[in-house]
């Protein structure tokens, strides 16, 4: 059992699209960011299986077996 | 008089008479400039009732009292008229460095009114101003026109329209530099009912500052706040604006086919990160920008390099499409730039004519056997696109935008617009706030009059929930106000990521000697956007039109992280007109206007 993360803009040097992690009852998007070097300072939008949310909310939130993250740095544009 | 140039340029096409006017800087600080006062000049001359292709209506081209000043991205131009897109007040806006320089030619403002009997070009060089002969360039591509004007005025910057606007295509846009478009609701086909090909101008002068001190300690301190935000000192200009596909994609609101539905699994093929990594040769920055979000890319089919595309263009011809192709994204841009087509509706009507066609309603009988308007068909974009742009057979109807066109097969429904106009990039059913805002827009269906995908979906400056109702429409009339100051100023939206409105206030106040405060210009945007909404009614656009295609109201959305969601409207449009002050019709009230200064 694995969850997927999605890297987007910055947050790929280094490490990739997408980065497959092994899945461990219980765990967080906080373990996984923390797994990857990302703090969540760096971090503007978070999506954990589908849903979004303010970071530090998110940040709390279990993740999924076979489940995926989306994180983003901050980004805009129009 | 500080900031402005104190002087409107009037130009009668009809009778060749150019004159020059004292601004009345009262009325300059009240409506600040650009979109606000180009719409006060526009309102106190034309009758709202004017056909847009009349030689009754006028066109305002205005900068803001930003524009030309050192101070970040103030560079930009406004154009003002009555759309023929859509019958609302059209205030389409550019960037790159025409706008400065107006300002350094002299001028605050150019009126244009009248009809010359022959294609005419402008050209404006200080205090000369002449009407010069154009038939030469009718007919030409946009690069043509500039290439052919850059020789005979090797120093200016030129402004034209391409053969979408000549044959007065309602998605006819206004070019300058090439490839920097005011590029909505029509206005370039204003330019061309007036025969008026282009606009060259250059100047010397420069604007007078109150306190330039505190003028270069202001910008000195807004330019340190672009460069050290994480969006505009980083995702901005290391990816440009087509960063944006990912991160709307995954939110579910990335729209696909015509709206139907919001997730495209193969977005990355055309993401911000992909035209980095694939195509991007360098940053392309407008006038005094320090953000430099502006892409040049080449590709196969343009190994020299093109300016773009933006988000918007992209998302358009692919996922709108069902296209996921960069390298025909960029093809699509390039020849919507050298039509003088506004890319959003150019793509969204080639959308609606595609989903016509799943229907039923085209018919391969009805294309005369053409190439087959279907999502997924990579040959039709620039077929079809060239054929709209020039007008030749069923592209005399694509022309016209996508309202037009599925009104003619009876089915309006399936044109995704607002007042006639085609939304742009984000379905508003999983963006409760951005869909009260497309459908309270004053110039239709549009993301930058009020952009809440800032909060709802970037986290800027604080994230909400953008399923939630409660406290959206305090953030629409907040996000639209300060978006009519910004555009007022002279200066780019995109400034906005990192400034606020203190910021706006103090290089204002230090430019024209002003006391302002933000609330100061919070009221002066509210007062701008009144006095837009009172055009409209006077033009006889109905708050009945302040509302979304059936689609979002009724379709939930079928996939994607956003499924399951219509879009609340009969909930949050009460609730803005009670926020705005205006009655429960959508009028706004004499106490408020009164309170603005309106009546």
């Amino acid at each position: 059992m694995s969850i997927n993360v999605k890297l987007f803009a910055n947050f790929r040097e280094g490490r990739g699209k997408v980065v497959q992690m092994d899945y461990t009852p219980g765990m967080t998007a906080q373990d996984v960011i923390d797994h990857l070097g990302i703090t969540a300072p760096e971090i503007a939008a978070l999506i954990v299986d589908g849903v979004d949310g303010k970071v530090d909310t998110m940040l709390t939130a279990e993740v999924k077996k076979d489940g995926y993250l989306a994180i983003f740095p901050p980004v805009a544009g129009g | 008089m500080f900031g402005y140039m104190g002087k409107i340029l009037r130009i009668n096409l009809t009778t060749g008479v150019v004159s020059k006017e004292d601004l009345d800087f009262d009325l300059a600080k009240k409506y600040i400039g650009g979109r606000g006062l180009g719409t006060k000049l526009y309102m106190d001359e034309v009758d709202p009732q004017v056909d847009p292709f009349a030689a009754e209506n006028k066109i305002v081209f205005i900068n803001g009292p930003l524009s030309g000043t050192a101070t970040p991205t103030g560079g930009r131009y406004m154009v003002v008229t009555k759309s023929p897109l859509t019958g609302c007040i059209a205030s389409s806006n550019s960037g790159g460095h025409w706008g400065a320089y107006l300002k350094y030619a002299g001028y605050d403002a150019v009126i244009v009114e009248g009809k010359a009997s022959l294609p005419v070009y402008i050209n404006i060089e200080d205090d000369k101003v002449e009407i010069l002969p154009a038939l030469d360039l009718w007919g030409k591509y946009v690069s043509e026109t500039s290439a052919a004007l850059r020789e005979k005025h090797p120093e200016s910057k030129v402004l034209t329209i391409g053969p979408a606007g000549e044959k007065l295509s309602q998605m006819g846009c206004i070019m300058n530099e090439d490839d920097r478009a005011a590029g909505r609701s029509g206005v370039g086909a204003v330019m061309g009912s007036k025969n008026l090909k282009a606009i060259t101008v250059n100047g010397t002068k420069k604007p007078e500052i109150a306190n330039p001190d505190g003028l270069k300690a202001v910008t000195k301190e807004c330019r340190t706040l672009i460069k050290e935000n994480g969006v505009t000192g980083g995702g901005l200009p290391t990816y440009g604006t087509a960063v944006l596909v990912n991160i709307i994609n995954e939110h579910g609101v990335y729209p696909m086919n015509n709206f139907q539905s919001g997730y495209d699994p193969d977005a990355e093929a055309v993401s911000g990160e992909t035209l980095t990594e694939k195509y991007l040769v360098k940053r392309n920055p407008c006038h005094h920008c320090p953000i430099g979000c502006g892409r040049w890319v080449k590709s196969e089919k343009h190994p020299d390099g093109i300016g773009g595309p933006e988000y918007e263009t992209i998302w358009v011809f692919a996922g709108d499409l069902g296209i996921d192709d960069m390298d025909i994204v960029i093809d699509a841009n390039f020849w919507c730039n050298e039509l003088g087509l506004d890319t959003i509706s150019a793509g969204a009507t080639l959308a609606a004519a595609m989903e016509l066609y799943q229907r039923g309603y085209i018919t391969d009988e009805l294309l005369d056997d053409d190439v087959i308007l279907k999502f997924g068909n990579a040959d039709s974009v620039i077929h079809w696109l060239k054929k709209m742009g020039n007008r030749e057979g069923f592209g005399d109807l694509l022309a016209r935008g996508s309202y037009r066109l599925a009104d003619f097969f009876g089915v309006p429904e399936y044109s995704m617009s607002v007042k006639k106009q085609d939304l742009p990039a984000y379905d508003p059913r999983g963006i409760q706030g951005m869909g009260l805002q497309y459908a309270t827009s004053n110039r239709g269906g549009c993301h930058v009059r009020g952009y809440l995908i800032s909060p709802e979906i970037l986290g800027l400056p604080e994230k909400l929930d953008r399923f939630e109702l409660a406290g959206k429409p305090a953030w629409v009339k907040i996000f639209q106000d300060l978006t009519a100051v910004i555009d007022s100023l002279g200066l780019c939206l995109f400034t906005s990521f990192a400034l606020g409105a203190k910021e706006y206030a103090d290089m204002i106040n230090e430019t024209l000697g002003t006391e302002w405060t933000p609330e100061d210009l919070l009221l002066a945007g509210e007062r701008i956007w009144n006095l837009e909404k009172l055009f409209n009614l006077e033009a006889g656009v109905s708050p009945e039109e302040d509302t979304l295609p059936p689609r979002f109201l009724e379709e939930e959305m079928p996939d994607g992280p956003s499924k399951g969601w219509v879009h609340k409207l009969d909930v949050l449009l009460p609730l803005y007109y009670a926020e705005r002050g205006w009655d429960a019709d959508g009028i706004p009230t004499e106490e408020r206007l009164e309170a603005l200064g309106l009546l």
